[in-house]
């Protein structure tokens, strides 16, 4: 660790200095010994795919959850935080991805709720007020104590988090996903932001997946995979393919698919689909393809593109405005409801397998049924059939390698690999004409990831049509037939797989092919 | 892992009992009066023969009425409406009833078909103002109760009102051919002939067929199984097809029938028309019924016949200088109680779960990979 090693011979502190981290969920292990050292007053970028354990990392160093093993040292003292208010107390702040602001209440309100300021037994509002002013002029955070938050812009709400959290005192903030909500605008606003705090001798730690905003604004980066730090980089020394080769790891078994199975029966066609929200934002925009027999689609994109209301859209669970033709099999389906796309032939590995795939509370044979329980085996007539349900649950369980004591356990005691085997297992039994599959090899171990990469490729070459919607490139380049970039909810281009590279691939979706800066 | 289930729906609501009876105790106490005392002339005034017919009657509509708000509870769905849906269902059912003459069978079934339309169609604009309006139900439903209410009064007194006697003030009676007879010819061949005046309501009958129908609904049918889903995890119900507009409006109007039966036993079985003192509170009484019995169909049961029991047995304290308000205590900490303690208890009971599982799938794998290997 080459900056571990320069601050030690510069007889520099550490900042933060995680040693050894290891924290066990049952069936799953979130952090396995990891280690991360930051230099005081840099900002130090932590990227890793999601499910990687970087939210746990953070969670730990902030006091929300508590270690199995480990140390941590903050400023060279061994700290033991039992809640977020000791990593406060050492200097620590957090500002989470979703902002837990008072929209009601203004500014000023908002700094100082839960440490206000007392002159006696009244409130001081006038000295809070001059202290956020003054912490917002030396840290370049321009904003107004007496307006409320309602009126502010997202990145605005963004500046009062981290106004927040300094007025608490701290000098080490945890920024998670900061930049997952703005706009590219309020992104360059808050990197400008950074470079005052970083002035000021403030650390950041910057929680992220986008690869390019991270090699434009940190000192270091550290890369997790699969609950391990792989190793710590700067920005000089890497780019943005060998920051994603650390991320998605070399050692990953190749999802090339073998020679050609599609066909020219075309089983989905989507034409012109217009995805428009409530306040007029375009988020999928004149999006047109069809899939053959026996082919998959990848759309390749960074998260937040508009992959999410594409698949809602294409499934009829859109709470936005659709416009547009599909067809599936040559019929309309575009004012279906769901339920009768489902048992027309769509099926859906979504892209998070617990909040639209599962029931965790509730045993496996439910949730093998959820999404067909219309359908046989697991009903007959209006009743469920609990014999058919369990009978086919096991059939699951054995085909697709779910570990598992029996059909009767709830889906939560199972290690997260092991329910996308589940849910991987329960689309495919159920024979759809055509596949959603996003992320369906997400925050999964190598081997589970195996087997499902198998399973696609089998059901391909059966005929089925699959939309593949995935984060992981090499995944995206070795199964696909065809290959969409999705860039600001378009299709900026289609690639064929057979002669891309992740270079290029990359270069489209951070949108540099449209001639924009990276 | 059944048995473990079991058991933490016998435990949990024993805790709470034993907790509520204790608050309740202390507070006797502090009155300088003996709890045991107490306790023992409720449980000997409360297993007489009449209190236990009593109690069956009083546990009935209370028992429709916790179905018929734990079947919107089953998808997070709070129908406090029950009240102002039955109120509102019987006075209908009753108007409706006196105005035919049907052969015996039929001209029931029409008053209660009645009095599940009203209180179904009562209960579709709470649902129909959530999923066009956004408006809560909770808030919706407890306006709908006031409006009820008031309509009720209204209704009862320039429009339904039958031929006045004296000062009673009623609805026109209904013909004998629309009365539930009474079960105690059925107690009779069991040896027990209560006192005159004493009767048990037939209407229990139904409740128990509800009950059945209750638990089938809920555990069995295709419509069961989205309704759970929705509770469960609404965005995975609705991914897996459900369209969560037209649940809400369903289990509405589900629950609000549910809700109109709540006045059948009294109205067939005792009233025969509706008067001004018209049975009140079951549907508040109802929503804490369905909490004590988990909105499971036999917990419900349980849980009813306790709220009867307490509500029974607390007439002879008065008599008995005791404070009868103890009742209260006991039924107010006790629903808190089994709230608390079923949720301590089922968390404990997961994580136990959680781990036996996680353990089994272990050894699972180190098993398969021994067999790899």
């Amino acid at each position: 660790m080459a900056q571990v090693t320069a601050a030690v011979r510069w007889g520099l502190e550490l900042a933060v200095e995680l040693q050894g981290i290891t924290k066990r969920y049952p069936g799953v292990v979130a952090n396995d010994e990891v280690d991360l050292a930051v230099v005081p007053g840099e900002v130090h970028a932590v990227v890793g795919e999601n499910g990687a354990g970087k939210s746990t990392l953070m969670k730990i160093l902030y006091g929300m959850v508590h270690a199995d093993q480990g140390t941590i040292r903050v400023n060279g003292q061994p700290k033991r935080f039992r809640s977020s208010k000791d990593a406060i107390a050492a200097g620590i702040g957090m500002v989470h991805q979703h902002f837990k602001l008072a929209d009601n209440l203004t500014v000023l309100e908002n700094v100082v709720l839960g440490s206000e300021p007392t002159k006696g037994l009244q409130l001081d509002f006038a000295g809070g007020a001059t202290r956020i002013r003054s912490l917002a002029s030396t840290y370049g955070l321009a904003i107004d104590p007496d307006t409320t938050v309602e009126q502010l812009s997202v990145g605005e709400r963004q500046r009062v988090e981290i106004l927040k959290v300094l007025y608490r005192g701290a000098r080490i903030i945890i920024l998670d996903e900061p930049t997952a909500v703005l706009v590219p605008q309020e992104v360059d606003d808050l990197f400008a932001s950074l470079e005052d705090l970083k002035g000021e001798g403030v650390t950041v730690i910057f929680i992220s997946h986008k690869l390019d905003e991270v090699l434009k604004v940190a000192d270091h980066i550290t890369v997790m995979r699969g609950g391990r730090t792989v190793g710590t980089v700067t920005p000089a020394e890497t780019d943005g393919r060998r920051l994603a080769e650390m991320m998605i790891g070399a050692e990953l078994p190749s999802p090339q698919t073998a020679e050609s199975t599609v066909t020219d029966v075309v089983v989905i066609s989507v034409r012109d689909l217009n995805v428009i929200s409530a306040d007029e934002r375009s988020v999928c925009t004149d999006v047109s393809f069809d899939i053959h027999k026996g082919e998959i689609v990848g759309v390749a994109g960074v998260e937040g593109n508009g992959q999410g209301p594409l698949v809602d859209a294409l499934l009829g669970i859109s709470p936005h405005r659709v416009d547009g033709r599909i067809e599936l099999v040559g019929e309309r389906i575009d004012h279906w409801p769901a339920r009768r796309r489902r048992e027309a032939g769509v099926g859906l590995i979504p892209e998070d397998r617990q909040r639209q795939g599962l029931l965790l509370p509730s045993p496996l044979w439910e949730n093998a049924a959820l999404g067909h329980q219309t359908s046989e085996p697991f009903v007959s007539g209006l009743w469920i059939n609990v014999k058919g349900s369990k009978a086919r649950t096991r059939h699951l369980i054995s085909d697709f390698g779910v570990k598992t004591p029996g059909t009767d356990v709830p889906a939560t005691a199972l290690s997260g690999g092991n329910q996308q085997k589940l849910v991987v297992g329960r689309e495919i039994l159920a024979d759809p004409k055509v596949l959603i599959a996003a992320q369906p090899t997400r925050g999964i171990d190598v081997g589970a990831q195996a087997t499902v990469w198998e399973k696609l490729k089998e059901v391909r070459k059966a005929g089925m049509a699959i939309l593949l919607i995935s984060a992981d490139l090499e995944e995206l380049i070795g199964l696909s037939d065809t290959l969409y970039v999705i860039f600001r909810g378009r299709f900026v281009a289609r690639l064929d797989p057979a002669t891309v590279t992740p270079e290029i691939l990359g270069s489209h979706m951070t949108g540099a092919s449209l001639g924009e800066a990276v | 892992m059944k048995s473990r289930r079991w058991l933490v729906a016998v435990v949990a609501p024993l805790a709470a009992m034993v907790f509520s009876v204790g608050v309740a105790s202390l507070a006797l106490i502090a009155f300088d009066i003996d709890p045991l005392f107490a306790f023992k002339e409720m449980w000997t005034f409360g297993t007489s023969t009449e209190s236990l017919i009593n109690i069956a009657n009083r546990s009935v509509p209370l028992y429709v009425a916790a179905m018929a708000v734990a079947v919107g509870f089953k998808m997070n769905l709070f129908n406090i409406g029950v009240e102002g849906q039955y109120l509102l269902a019987a006075l209908f059912a009753a108007w409706a009833g006196a105005l035919v003459a049907l052969p015996a069978v039929l001209h029931v079934a029409f008053i209660l078909l009645v009095a599940m339309v009203v209180g179904s169609g009562w209960a579709w604009i709470a649902g129909f103002l959530k999923v066009k309006r956004g408006i809560h139900e909770v808030i919706s439903t407890i306006m709908l109760n006031f409006i009820g209410f008031s309509l009720s009064a209204y209704l009862f007194l320039n429009v339904f009102r039958g031929e006045t006697e004296g000062l009673i003030v009623a609805t026109g009676q209904i013909p004998k051919s629309g009365w539930m007879p009474s079960l105690n010819p059925v107690l009779g061949w069991f040896g027990v002939t209560p006192r005159r005046g004493s009767e048990l309501q037939s209407f229990l009958i139904i409740a128990i067929a509800l009950g059945i129908g209750y638990h089938l609904l809920v555990k069995r049918s295709r419509f069961g199984f989205d309704l759970r889903a929705s509770g469960i995890n609404p965005a995975a119900a609705q991914a897996s097809g459900v369209d969560p507009k037209r649940m809400i409006i369903r289990t509405m109007m589900i629950s609000g029938a549910i809700a109109g039966l709540v006045g059948m036993s009294v109205l067939l079985g005792f009233f025969h028309q509706y008067p001004q003192d018209f049975s009140r509170g079951y549907g508040f009484n109802g929503i804490a019924v369905a909490l004590l019995g988990r909105n499971h169909a036999a917990g419900m049961v349980f849980a009813a016949l306790l709220w009867g029991f307490l509500e029974r047995s607390s007439l002879i304290l008065d008599l008995r200088d005791v404070p009868s308000e103890i009742v209260t205590i006991i039924q107010g900490t006790v629903v808190l109680g089994v709230v608390v303690a079923y949720e301590v208890v089922s968390r404990l009971a997961e994580r136990q779960t959680v781990r036996a599982a996680a353990r089994a799938a272990a050894a699972l794998e180190s098993g398969g990979a021994q067999e790899a290997a």
